[in-house]
């Protein structure tokens, strides 16, 4: 019964994830396509958390540590290249 | 459409110029969730290196998470204040010297007549951490981080804002 549910919520997952390249590639404004990008890092976390428990592994959980670092480092940057159209400032208050 | 979405706020200051209006950001939000989180995230990298003997891990991604976390704190703060709390180390050279330090350290095997890169270990009894494991292949990964994070941050450093581009 867990692993049908765990299977289903897996496939569930991957279209999620075919819909938000769709948002990704169409996406008609700049925000649309990193919300896209963002939500694609979670889901994809989601299916490793989900990957684990199905394999009954410890292996995955630093892969997830480390991709949440990864996504949120690279959402802030873009959030911040839409904001200011610059990435990394040399020196803030000017 | 698409392309005002870009630097909105650059814009804006670049319309307003001249006049009295300045427009100041506030970024209380993302300065305050970065000096927590660059914190983990460097203690996260410490955990992954010394995880890479035996379990997934190592240098590459230790250098490569500390990478990450300097440059959450460049995107939060700015190049300047970075700079000034780390030693003033070219990044250029911190890569250069973690090349120079993992060629070394595989010199050494050559050193007592064992092939290339081929490293030891042995069980020492430590005063605190009882008997320990200790390997030269730690030396190798210490080069390779370093060799990863000045690569990553030499990167990061040259996209960043020049530092005489808006000075009018």
């Amino acid at each position: 019964m867990l692993k049908v549910l765990l299977m289903t919520s897996l496939f569930l997952f991957a279209v999620s994830i075919a819909i938000f390249l769709y948002r990704f590639v169409k996406g008609p404004s700049i925000p649309d396509r990193i919300i896209a990008m963002d939500a694609i890092g979670i889901s994809l976390i989601a299916m490793m958390a989900i990957l684990s428990i199905l394999l009954k592994t410890y292996a995955f959980f630093d892969v997830i540590l480390l991709f949440g670092i990864l996504s949120f480092v690279g959402t802030v940057a873009f959030s911040k290249f839409i904001e200011r159209g610059v990435v990394v400032d040399y020196e803030r208050d000017r | 459409m698409q392309n005002q979405s870009f630097g909105i706020l650059r814009g804006l200051r670049r319309f307003t110029e001249g006049s009295v209006i300045k427009i100041k950001i506030n970024d209380v939000l993302l300065q305050t969730v970065t000096k927590v989180a660059s914190f983990v995230i460097l203690t996260f990298s410490v955990y992954l290196f010394l995880a890479g003997h035996h379990n997934p891990g190592g240098g590459f991604i230790g250098g490569l998470v500390v990478a990450a976390a300097i440059t959450l704190l460049f995107l939060a703060y700015d190049v300047k204040t970075v700079r000034a709390g780390f030693p003033p180390v070219d990044f250029k050279v911190l890569a250069v010297s973690g090349v120079l330090l993992a060629v070394i350290t595989g010199m050494g095997a050559v050193v007592f007549g064992k092939p290339f890169l081929s490293h030891a270990f042995g069980y020492f009894n430590l005063p605190l951490f009882g008997e320990t494991e200790l390997a030269t292949s730690v030396i190798f990964d210490v080069g390779v981080a370093l060799a990863v994070l000045g690569t990553a941050l030499s990167i990061i450093y040259t996209i960043s804002e020049d530092m005489c581009i808006w000075k009018r």
